[in-house]
């Protein structure tokens, strides 16, 4: 297919307004400009990210990054389509880029290969709109907490929509952020249920299922026999000394049906993908990328759940921003302070502050519990701080958190010196 | 795009608030400011006490307690609490660094507690935590054992078990297994 026609339509549909866009919306070249000249970033380059590098790239995106740590294992092969057999224990960022980037000529993937915390602001900070396939919610909370921190009212480009997706068997979701502005990760974290866990003493004493079992063996008998050895969930020899553990304790019990693909299962806690949901769930997220980068249409205000296990159903909510999210609710206020005050000085000033008032306040930076009121113990070795002056304990800029038992919600400060 | 950015200058205009800018430095992160204020909200009691081996690092300490009355009372327990960044969404990991008998902590040091694992719940905060945690001391619970042995002998002659807590404290065997000595 030559270059110029694969977007074709695309560019048709871009070229005129519909019944949804906005009345403000100038559809046509500068609305293309923009789309082609979007850098997007992708995180996330396994089931998910497959989905959305390709749908991306269809979608008119040329300029595309993507980010992951993860070496491709024959067990992706499955639905992570842009693997082959032959590149088994490649970095998935370096294949999934080049792959797709030979496929739809004219689109530029760039991999970069390791976490997403080895990246700071800046690097963040050159993206239109990031894009999540993850798997965990502990990255999710980091680029959510990143993202928030970024948003600067000094600058418009310094606030990132975040497209978020991710699935769980035939269950999945899709939601839009707009960071600061909208309900963020932290806002909507009660909304992910736990993952179910067995009481640790029916495991320890009478496993009635195969997965107590490989359960004992994984986090007691280890713990008993190898205590030395950390465990690594990908280590074949640990595995199947998980298995054969507890194997010989379901044999105890006799229970049957322990397995090595269960204990593969159980240890790494996973729930099958399938390769349906991931794609459902990746066409949301890349077509509402599709919506904002061009304005062309409305975008998903703001969670889409997508449930498949029983027929299709779906339903879209607006998830509320709440209040005292530790996030997003309050953004760092600038507080421009002497250097030379002591840190009980400080705490005065903040006292005085019309929108604070915070009488019994403990803070700590990222690195410095600066004072904390209780327990006693602590208070006793933060006390000292309190003579200290201000240059002695934060950086110029520097983010204090403020807790105080009078309010619900937490404070942060940025520290501007005079 | 550009829409985006204006709907973010209307509520800001809104909250008529200054906003944040300039370079920053790194965050205090969300399970730091959570602990922060858990912290503060603790009820600790004379039978309760923190340490804190490095001050600055809050997710990290330890707690003892010193039952003042039950079986356990004259013993001194001692346990440590790693909170990590999935903190509250993940429960803190507790382990008590002593070899105890009792029916609910494990020769390891594990404990059965169940908001510490099947019942924990991002709403619930450290002090339901050691509350829950002084109470295994009160009322040692036959029906969830995780040391079986000592289970049994409190299941079967409360007395037997009573004499045996003493022995364990005083750092003594009990069925041959030597426990450390934990009196005060």
């Amino acid at each position: 297919m030559a270059a110029g026609d694969r977007w074709k339509y695309l560019y048709k549909a871009l070229s005129k307004s519909g019944p949804f866009s906005d009345p403000d919306w100038v559809p046509g070249e500068e609305t293309i400009k923009s789309l082609e000249e979007s850098k997007i970033l992708v995180i996330g380059a396994g089931g998910l990210g497959c989905e959305i590098l390709k749908n991306l790239a269809l979608s008119g995106f040329k300029d595309i990054h993507v980010i992951d740590m993860d070496t491709i294992d024959i067990s992706n092969l499955n639905r992570q389509f842009l693997f082959r057999h032959s590149d088994i224990g490649k970095p998935k960022a370096e294949v999934a880029a080049a792959f797709v980037e030979k496929r739809v000529k004219g689109v530029k993937i760039t991999p970069f290969v390791g976490k997403i915390q080895d990246k700071d602001e800046d690097y963040y900070l050159q993206f239109k709109i990031v894009v999540c396939g993850l798997d965990s919610i502990e990255a999710r909370r980091w680029i959510n907490s990143t993202l928030v921190g970024m948003v600067d009212m000094d600058n418009p480009e310094s606030l990132k929509p975040l497209i978020d997706g991710g699935t769980e068997g035939f269950k999945g979701q899709a939601r839009v952020i707009l960071p600061s502005l909208t309900s963020c990760i932290e806002c909507q974290l009660d909304m992910h249920a736990p993952r179910p866990a067995v009481p640790l003493c029916t495991i320890a004493t009478i496993p009635r299922q195969p997965q107590h079992c490989i359960e004992w063996a994984h986090q007691i008998a280890w713990q008993d026999k190898r205590k030395d050895d950390s465990f690594d969930s990908d280590d074949m020899e640990h595995i199947g000394w998980v298995y054969n553990t507890a194997l010989e304790r379901a044999n105890e019990f006799n229970i049957s049906g322990v397995t090595f693909q269960m204990t593969q299962g159980v240890v790494k806690n996973i729930i099958p993908a399938i390769a349906s949901t991931n794609a459902v769930i990746a066409a949301a997220t890349t077509s509402e990328a599709l919506k904002i980068a061009t304005s062309c249409n409305p975008f998903l205000e703001n969670y889409m759940m997508y449930a498949g296990e029983e027929g299709v159903y779906t339903y879209t909510f607006e998830a509320e921003k709440k209040t005292d999210c530790p996030v997003c609710g309050s953004l760092a206020r600038k507080i421009t302070v002497n250097p030379d005050v002591t840190l009980e000085e400080f705490i005065e000033i903040l006292g005085e502050q019309p929108e604070a008032q915070l009488k019994k306040p403990s803070l700590r930076t990222e690195e410095t519990t600066l004072y904390q009121r209780f327990p006693p113990q602590l208070e006793e070795q933060t006390k000292s701080n309190l003579k200290l002056k201000l240059r002695d304990l934060v950086a110029d800029g520097q983010e204090v958190a403020v807790s105080d038992p009078a309010y619900t919600i937490d404070f942060r400060f940025q520290l501007i010196f005079t | 795009m550009l829409k985006i950015w204006s709907m973010k200058q209307q509520q800001q205009q809104a909250e008529n608030a200054e906003g944040a800018a300039g370079k920053k430095k790194k965050k205090v992160t969300a399970a730091q400011l959570r602990v922060q204020r858990d912290l503060q909200e603790l009820t600790l009691g004379n039978t309760m006490k923190m340490e804190f081996p490095n001050p600055d690092d809050i997710l990290n300490f330890t707690l003892t307690i010193d039952p003042d009355e039950g079986m356990y009372k004259g013993g001194s327990f001692n346990f440590t609490f790693a909170v990590n960044q999935n903190f509250p969404h993940d429960p803190p990991k507790v382990k008590c660094t002593q070899k105890i008998y009792h029916p609910n902590i494990d020769l390891e040091g594990n404990v059965c507690l169940n908001i510490l694992r099947e019942d924990w719940k991002p709403v619930l905060n450290l002090n339901a935590v050691i509350v829950g945690m002084q109470f295994l001391f009160l009322e040692p619970n036959a029906s969830d054992p995780l040391n079986k042995d000592a289970a049994e002998d409190l299941r079967q002659n409360r007395d037997l078990f009573k004499r045996n807590v003493r022995t364990s404290m005083g750092g003594g065997n009990v069925r041959s297994i030597h426990f450390d000595k934990v009196l005060r």
